[in-house]
């Protein structure tokens, strides 16, 4: 059960991911930080704030967005043209600049969010789990959910799905890449906020959590295929229940090895992911 | 004229001893020295090839155990580990370059980085090949029946050798037929295929070569520190390599030098004034102000001035 | 001298079959030309006999041997080398480091020579120097030298295309559009410089829509239409050939 608490988390993190990834090209470093910020800003909100647990996660997500599209904006748009590499070092240099802020700001030393739920387990059966899990698990879902009627139904998510297939053929049809740009980015930096406030209200929050993250969410995007929302989700649910599973048998110390063998090997031996449909041109 | 000025630099760098006597700053010369060799490999594979690794630290760490493990355990004197220490990690080098066969660009950085920690969280596990987080106390300094060279003096001159040597492999792949293919996959991959360029081979070359020259910066950062921790594989190092060959200038031989020894000398002369996590804010924000201002790095800016 | 053969070359992208069973022959020191309306399979056709597609069905063969499932640099390798439709340079570097590229499977030098910095390593840099000198004076490019390819004009950036490709020393040379874009001087420059290279003994294979260029030159004329040869023969014949004039028919054919 406490895979599917991790599970859910990590495909909240690998849709936002693998959507910036996959349409936008960008190997996003930052994506960890978002989460570290989700965490943060509901601690802020409800530690320090007062405000209501539900109000203060609400709060991550709203942050979340806001601080995506505002970076999007600044850093990014105006290097839309360039190669992958120069993206990739400017995340680098976000990532490094957020999380050390975080340190200066925050300092070193892990903080817990308050929540309204009883510490007694529930008992279902064999079963026994904390409510505030519950309160995880369901919230994921409900946000994976969103996701997809979003991606599927709306239509933003029809233009995002066509700028990711077909660049040009999306632009000559009206789209208006930019906005579908920043509103990626916000989008999957909220759900990396959203992911940062679940699991730190769970866990702990520490200005260093987003490394995991990023390194997590990726191995989740590269497991699912990019761009591909079911992969992601399906791979977060592998990766989570995996390291649950796995953290019987295998040290501790090796357990964060998962993320980064998973990437080798599915790199290795099928490059496009566990449900990749489209065909690789090159 | 530039004869001249080459001369100065060389007869500068050879007395330097005498002239920079501070222990400190010999120590931040030394470092500016194993750094310059990590950026010229970096600059192979980033500058030359266009291919981002961000998994050096690996390969540099690579080095430093096998030089630190073969003189603790094996009794190996420091002439023959540090070779010892390219070997092993130019092997390393070989299987990252066949690994780059397959994925190319993002997917790439991803394997390197993951291979990076793979390698990290070994050290740190595998108490006993490496002695985990406690790491490995006591690696001899290099000796000769006639001179040890535990100074710092003595010292700087066997990495200013490694680097002037490190500078010369370089300028030979560079200016060779193996250095044009690199810039012939970066530039235009299928082009180069068309005319006969392998793209394989080529680019284990220059793994293997660059890995090879990051291994040896190891060993020769294990048997002066003559302490060899996990600490070896932190990112930041990385990071700091990659800082070094962009705001240097990729791509060019003499960028990875001048950016090597800016940022090692930077953080030093800061160290007294900023805490540690402010320089770490300054490196992410600078990395951002160079992609956008100076992005082909200090030394081809200059080079353009002056036309 | 070697032949190019193709035999039942077929490739298909998804459901579509961009070339659906198509054979014909190459014979060595001829200028051949691949015609046809847009869409007709003639890029396909270059990219599955230079090894950058892999047909789902038929065989290549260059002197005898099978092409079809080796790598693009293996074939460049055995002589055949082509050029792009879409203008295809080393960017960044000089006209003449791009020529040098061009010369890789001239040189021989190894790695470890390389490293080693042996004398033989310069005596061949210098080889391959003036050899680079000579294919741009060749194509008429000597005084662009040292500048970057990308600062070129489009015409001379075609030219410097052209370079790379002979610097590779082919037997077969695969010209993929090798006019678009030129004006008429640059045109008939070209039209020049492959007369020459026929008389010199090499083999051409050309892709054009320049109805005056493949007449003018051409040995042979093959005409491809939705992925199958529908004439092929001397110019002359092709010209008048109704199943040609039929598949152009609505098509404007550049002059």
């Amino acid at each position: 059960m406490n895979g599917l608490v991790l599970g859910g988390t990590y495909a909240l993190l690998g849709i936002g991911l693998t959507l910036i990834f996959g349409l936008m090209n960008l190997v996003n470093f930052a994506h960890g930080e978002f989460y570290t910020l989700g965490a943060y800003v509901t601690f802020a909100a409800a530690a320090l704030g007062g405000a209501h647990f539900f109000l203060a996660v609400a709060a991550a997500l709203v942050v979340g967005a806001a601080a995506g599209a505002l970076f999007e904006r600044v850093l990014l748009a105006p290097l839309r043209d360039e190669s992958i590499d120069t993206t990739m070092l400017v995340m680098i240099g976000l990532w490094i600049a957020l999380q050390n802020a975080e340190l200066l700001g925050w300092g070193g030393v892990a903080q817990s969010i308050p929540h309204p739920f009883p510490t007694a387990p529930i008992v279902l059966g064999p079963v026994s789990i904390a409510p505030l899990r519950v309160f995880v698990v369901l919230t994921a879902l409900a946000l994976i959910g969103l996701s997809w009627l979003l991606i599927q139904k709306t239509r933003l998510g029809t233009a995002m799905r066509a700028t990711f297939q077909d660049r040009e053929t999306a632009a000559l049809m009206g789209v208006r890449i930019g906005r579908i740009h920043t509103a990626t980015f916000a989008f999957g930096s909220a759900l990396a906020a959203a992911a940062g406030a679940l699991l730190g209200s769970t866990f702990i929050v520490n200005p260093s959590m987003g490394d995991l993250a990023s390194l997590k969410a990726f191995s989740v995007v590269i497991l699912g295929g990019l761009g591909n929302l079911a992969g992601a989700t399906l791979g977060g649910v592998i990766l989570g229940i995996a390291e649950e599973l796995g953290a019987g048998y295998v040290s501790s110390g090796y357990r964060d090895a998962a993320g980064f063998v998973i990437i080798i090997l599915v790199l290795l031996l099928r490059p496009s992911g566990l449900l990749a449909r489209s065909e690789r041109i090159g | 004229m530039r004869v001249l000025a080459a001369a100065l630099g060389a007869l500068a760098l050879l007395t330097l001893p005498w002239w920079l006597a501070n222990p400190y700053h010999q120590h931040v010369v030394i470092m500016a020295g194993i750094f310059t060799i990590l950026a010229l490999s970096l600059n192979l594979l980033l500058g030359y090839t266009g291919q981002l690794s961000l998994g050096h630290a690996g390969f540099f760490g690579i080095g430093a155990y096998t030089s630190a493990l073969l003189a603790l355990r094996g009794g190996w004197p420091f002439w023959l580990a540090l070779p010892g220490a390219a070997l092993t990690a130019g092997l390393a080098g070989y299987g990252i370059g066949r690994l780059a066969l397959k994925v190319r660009g993002a997917y790439f950085v991803l394997v390197t980085i993951s291979f990076a920690g793979v390698i990290s969280l070994i050290s740190i596990n595998w108490m006993d090949l490496t002695n985990g987080p406690l790491g490995l106390p006591g690696v001899p300094a290099p000796e000769l029946p006639w001179l040890s060279f535990r100074t710092k003096r003595a010292y700087y001159y066997i990495v200013l050798a490694a680097a002037a040597l490190a500078y010369l492999v370089c300028h030979r792949v560079v200016h060779s037929r193996l250095g044009r293919a690199f810039l012939a996959l970066r530039e235009n991959e299928p082009l180069a295929e068309s005319v006969g360029i392998d793209p394989t081979r080529t680019l284990v070359a220059a793994a293997v070569i660059s890995a090879a020259l990051a291994g040896v910066a190891g060993s020769l950062y294990a048997h002066y520190t003559r302490f060899v921790s996990p600490e070896v594989f932190l990112f930041i190092y990385t990071v700091t390599m990659v800082i070094m060959v962009v705001a240097g200038g990729k791509g060019t031989l003499s960028g990875p030098v001048v950016g090597a020894v800016l940022f090692t000398a930077l953080p030093e002369a800061l160290r007294e004034a900023m805490a540690w996590q402010w320089q770490m804010l300054a490196y992410g924000v600078l990395l951002i102000l160079l992609v956008f201002f100076l992005p082909r790095g200090i030394v081809p800016t200059v080079a353009a001035w002056r036309r | 001298m070697a032949t190019l053969s193709i035999e039942d070359l077929a490739v298909g992208f998804g459901g579509v079959a961009a070339l659906a069973g198509v054979s014909f022959e190459v014979r060595p020191g001829t200028i051949t030309s691949l015609i046809g309306p847009n869409g007709a399979g003639k890029t396909t056709a270059f990219n599955a006999i230079t090894g950058y597609l892999r047909p789902r069905r038929g065989r290549v063969a260059w002197d005898g041997a099978a092409l079809t499932g080796l790598r693009p640099c293996d074939i460049a390798r055995r002589g055949i080398v082509r050029t792009f439709q879409k203008t295809s340079v080393f960017p960044a570097l000089s006209v003449r480091d791009n020529v040098m590229i061009g010369l890789h499977v001239r040189g021989h030098a190894s790695v470890l020579a390389i490293l080693g910095g042996r004398r033989a390593v310069r005596e061949e840099e210098a080889r391959l120097a003036a050899e680079a000198e000579s294919v741009m004076t060749f194509v008429g490019l000597a005084h662009r030298r040292a500048e970057p390819a990308s600062a070129l004009p489009y015409g001379e950036q075609r030219l410097v295309e052209l370079a790379v490709a002979l610097a590779a020393q082919p037997r077969l040379l695969l010209l993929d559009e090798p006019g678009a874009g030129m004006t008429g001087a640059e045109r008939e420059r070209l039209i020049e410089l492959i007369r020459r290279l026929r008389a010199g003994g090499l083999t051409v294979l050309l892709v054009e829509h320049d109805m005056r260029l493949v007449m003018g030159i051409s040995d042979t004329v093959i005409v491809l239409n939705h992925g199958r040869v529908i004439a092929e023969g001397p110019p002359a014949a092709i010209q008048a050939h109704p199943d040609v004039i039929r598949a152009y028919l609505g098509t404007a054919a550049r002059a």
